[in-house]
């Protein structure tokens, strides 16, 4: 006990507040995103549907280091757009905090798109006639009527994808690699600690992470439950 | 008020073509399931796009194919009740009511408090639809319909998914809330109750076309069409043989028939509807009479059934007798046959 508490005084919290600050920007990323694609694919025609669905549920299938080649190509400064990024703007991708970022929403963003896709399909299609023939816009129906009735679907999904975001390893680890207070995430230090067989200092960040996990899909149940009274208990 | 609607689109194995105009505000249209009666109506509202066509409203352009004129169901001006309401689910009665209304916020909640004292919804302005009646749900459709004052109002079968009690009140309550609407309503169903009690003129429609179309009352006392005369309540039908201008003779009855007044030449058929007969006794046959021979019974709460036997294995004839009528029934019997009066005579295309 006495050397957990030794560990827990000099322990370094800045893997806790990279991680929570990269799951926090990828998901609300993910959350727009995922809506706008997710309107895109339900207007489409069967087709269409079928190939953009595909292509955006893509990296939740493959294996995150897939997804993190993929991103390695796009962003590496030996490569054409990593390189026109980095001298027309200054954005640095690879090794860098903005890479972490990336490969979170990467990851993350199919479970946003897919839930929010799902929840919206479900909608009673004369809801929307009744908003047009109101004369409402349909910007406004989409976010007075869609968004809101949709909303525990969508609930649901930016709770899973804080979730993924928050632990992704493979593709942040090729990407943004592990830099200790400036992209080493915790599921890196979790990695790396093993590594060097300190399973007390792997137990204490398994530990909060699951706390954190925990505390917020409750947190967001509980403000979802009450939002959605309409939905009826079984 | 007048309006005008010429719709042209293919609907599966049939082709919608429905044309009529009114001056009426209150028109109707009759149509068994699937006649394309709804979308005619989503045509009008602009919820759907069909192929040809023109309408018009008082004057104003809705749609025109020619000329390329295709109004967004947001501008059209048409209001449009759901059979299922369509309320919006995530929100309270007032902002229901509201979701339509331009204009300033205190401007809004002015008229939204209006519309909840016109529709006696007062209490209710924070509850979801979800936790409101049948009754209170079909009030705060109309309600919030009503609120951005459209040209027309188009009721697409608001009653057939309710119970017979039910129905009754919601339609009196209907008619109530549209009395003082001065604008045009049509009123899809395929109840004939329900256009008789709402509409002035009315539209047979029968798969895609207009059967008939005219005063609602005369309709019913004179149909003309045969599907027309079924969809009014008409049960039973027989092929007519013409043979001069008052007699002829109802093949699949085996009736004589003897009219003061004229067979049209036109008629092909013959309908008699199923409460109009009048029973008579005594063994004498004769024209204008029906050999009542009774193949089956229903009993039901005010009226009874007799399935007649018809001609050669034809389908059985209808009689219902209303409960007031059974008296005389039970005092004298069975009738040996029924006869059938001329002005009840449907004589059909």
């Amino acid at each position: 006990m006495d050397e957990v508490m030794r560990i827990l005084q000099d322990l370094d919290w800045s893997p806790l507040f990279i991680s929570l600050k990269t799951g926090i920007v990828a998901t609300v990323i993910s959350f727009f995103l995922g809506i706008f694609a997710a309107r895109k694919v339900v207007k489409a025609s069967p087709g269409k549907k079928a190939v953009i669905d595909g292509i955006l549920t893509l990296p939740m299938v493959l294996p995150p280091t897939v997804a993190g080649f993929f991103l390695l190509l796009l962003f590496s400064r030996r490569r054409p757009l990593g390189e026109f990024l980095f001298s027309e703007f200054g954005f640095k991708v690879v090794q860098t905090w903005l890479g972490c970022v990336i490969a979170a929403t990467v990851i993350a963003f199919p479970l946003m798109y897919r839930n929010a896709r799902a929840a919206m399909e479900q909608i009673d299609v004369n809801l929307i006639y009744a908003g047009r023939t109101l004369g409402m816009s349909e910007v406004k129906i989409f976010w007075k009527i869609v968004v809101p009735t949709a909303g525990p679907g969508i609930a649901s999904g930016t709770i899973l994808t804080f979730a993924r975001a928050l632990g992704e390893y493979g593709a942040t680890s090729m990407l943004a690699g592990n830099i200790p207070g400036k992209t080493g995430t915790i599921s890196q230090k979790i990695a790396m600690v093993i590594q060097d067989g300190d399973y007390l200092t792997a137990g204490i960040w398994v530990a909060i992470v699951i706390l954190i996990a925990l505390v917020i899909i409750i947190l967001m149940n509980v403000i979802s439950g009450r939002k959605m009274k309409h939905i009826r208990r079984w | 008020m007048s309006v005008r609607v010429e719709i042209s689109r293919q609907l599966g194995d049939f082709r919608l073509d429905i044309r009529f105009s009114s001056e009426s505000r209150r028109i109707g249209i009759l149509g068994a399931s699937g006649c394309g009666k709804s979308m005619t109506l989503k045509s009008i509202a602009g919820i759907e796009l069909p192929d040809d066509g023109h309408i018009e409203i008082d004057g104003r352009v809705l749609f025109d194919r020619k000329s390329k004129v295709n109004l967004r169901p947001q501008k059209r001006n048409v209001g449009y009740l759901f059979q299922n309401y369509a309320l919006f689910p995530t929100m309270t009665v007032g902002q229901n009511i509201a979701a339509g209304l331009k204009g300033k916020r205190a401007e809004k909640e002015k008229r939204v408090r209006e519309m909840i004292r016109k529709f006696s919804l007062q209490g209710l302005e924070k509850h979801l639809p979800g936790q409101l009646s049948g009754g209170q749900q079909q009030r705060l459709a109309l309600a919030r319909i009503m609120a951005y004052e459209p040209d027309m109002i188009l009721l697409d079968e608001p009653f057939s998914a309710l119970d017979m009690y039910l129905k009754d009140r919601l339609q009196r309550e209907m008619s109530e809330m549209l009395q003082d609407y001065p604008g045009i309503v049509i009123l899809v169903s395929h109840n004939r109750d329900e256009v008789y009690r709402f509409c002035e003129d009315l539209a047979v429609i029968d798969r895609g076309r207009i059967a008939v179309f005219g005063k609602t009352k005369e309709i019913f006392a004179n149909p003309v069409s045969r599907e027309a005369a079924r969809l009014t309540g008409c049960k039973n039908f027989s092929r007519l043989q013409r043979i001069d201008s008052h007699r002829g003779a109802a093949l699949d009855w085996g009736v004589d028939l003897h009219v003061e007044g004229e067979i049209p030449e036109y008629a092909k058929w013959i309908g008699y509807r199923a409460h109009d007969f009048v029973p008579l006794w005594g063994k004498k046959a004769g024209e204008n009479r029906l050999r009542a021979e009774i193949v089956e019974q229903a009993e039901l709460p005010f009226e009874r059934n007799y399935y007649i036997r018809g001609r050669k294995d034809n389908e059985a004839i209808c009689w219902f007798v209303q409960r007031e009528n059974m008296a005389l029934l039970e005092t004298r019997g069975m009738p040996d046959y029924l006869g059938l009066e001329e002005e009840k005579m449907l004589f059909l295309k």
